[in-house]
């Protein structure tokens, strides 16, 4: 498959976005914040960053970027999206996903190597994970406070569309230890933690995040 | 030139991680009897001609799609006296 990666000014893992699609089997492509077309991709992921600088909130103004336009209606007929991080808030600033990320609870940046457990493995992005799984992967976020109202996190516990909650330790006061959601289609996911940097046994936390990416297939074609 | 001015405070029921260490470095500055801080933010929109029902409409439209996440902060918006 072709899997768009897109690069917002102030994006930082969108390579690490690409070698892990590389590696999940996929062919990456780059894609540009001012793109007006998505050269046909057969899914997108939105990288971890701080795309224009977090300016206003972040995620705010990447919303409004031309390819964002795109993303959104091609979201819309089916088109697998994953935001990670950064990725994730623009998801929810774009209503592509609901609720929002604020600040940690504690104050601080926080970076560690993450348990998590995967939800629900029925998402075109968790399909290679049984459901339950524990995995470990790298945490790094500023704002990543999953907030919502209760009746929307009923909802989403409700339908099924927390994807992943975290499991040793809440590490930045997101409701219900909520790490991720999709939406009730499951062709859109937003991850506050980074599978990307999960992908190979040389660098980061072994390579359990490796599924989020080998998994594109199988979700695509089922 | 007019000035309309856009509030934007998290809403009550949100967390405030900020409003709450200002709230604590005060008393470690001296300063008693503040029980409650939320930090907002403050647009202050320099507006060409007069400030219609339109230009106030067309405001709060930018407040709801833009200067605000309504998901979770409320905005409100002014006129400002030219100064």
């Amino acid at each position: 498959m072709r899997v768009g990666v897109v690069t917002f000014p102030g994006s930082l893992d969108d390579v690490d976005a690409q070698r892990a699609v590389t590696i999940g089997g996929h062919q990456a492509v780059a894609l540009w914040h001012g793109d007006h077309d998505l050269r046909g991709v057969d899914a997108v992921v939105l990288p971890g960053g701080f795309s224009y600088g977090d300016y206003l909130r972040c995620g705010a103004i990447s919303r409004f970027a031309p390819v964002m336009t795109e993303v959104v209606a091609a979201a819309g007929r089916g088109l697998p999206v994953l935001g990670i991080c950064n990725g994730f808030q623009i998801l929810c600033e774009s209503h592509l996903l609901p609720g929002a990320l604020v600040r940690n609870d504690h104050q601080k940046f926080v970076c560690r190597d993450q348990l998590l457990r995967i939800e629900n493995n029925r998402t075109a992005w968790t399909s290679a994970y049984d459901e339950g799984a524990e995995i470990t992967i790298v945490l790094k976020n500023g704002e990543g406070g999953f907030v919502a109202d209760t009746e929307t996190l009923d909802r989403l516990e409700g339908e099924g569309q927390v994807v992943a909650r975290y499991l040793d330790l809440n590490p930045n006061g997101s409701l219900r230890d909520i790490a991720g959601i999709t939406n009730a289609r499951g062709n859109v996911v937003g991850l506050m933690p980074h599978p990307e940097h999960a992908v190979e046994a040389l660098t980061g936390a072994g390579t359990d995040g490796l599924g989020f990416f080998t998994g594109l297939a199988a979700a695509a074609f089922s | 030139m007019p000035r309309v001015v856009v509030d934007v405070m998290p809403k009550p029921e949100i967390l405030d991680p900020q409003g709450k260490a200002v709230l604590g470095a005060l008393p470690r500055l001296g300063f008693s009897g503040v029980t409650e801080v939320r930090q907002g933010k403050r647009f202050e929109l320099e507006v060409a001609g007069e400030v219609t029902d339109e230009v106030l409409a067309e405001v709060h439209q930018m407040a709801e799609t833009l200067l605000s996440n309504p998901v979770i902060e409320n905005f409100t918006v002014r006129v400002e006296a030219a100064g």
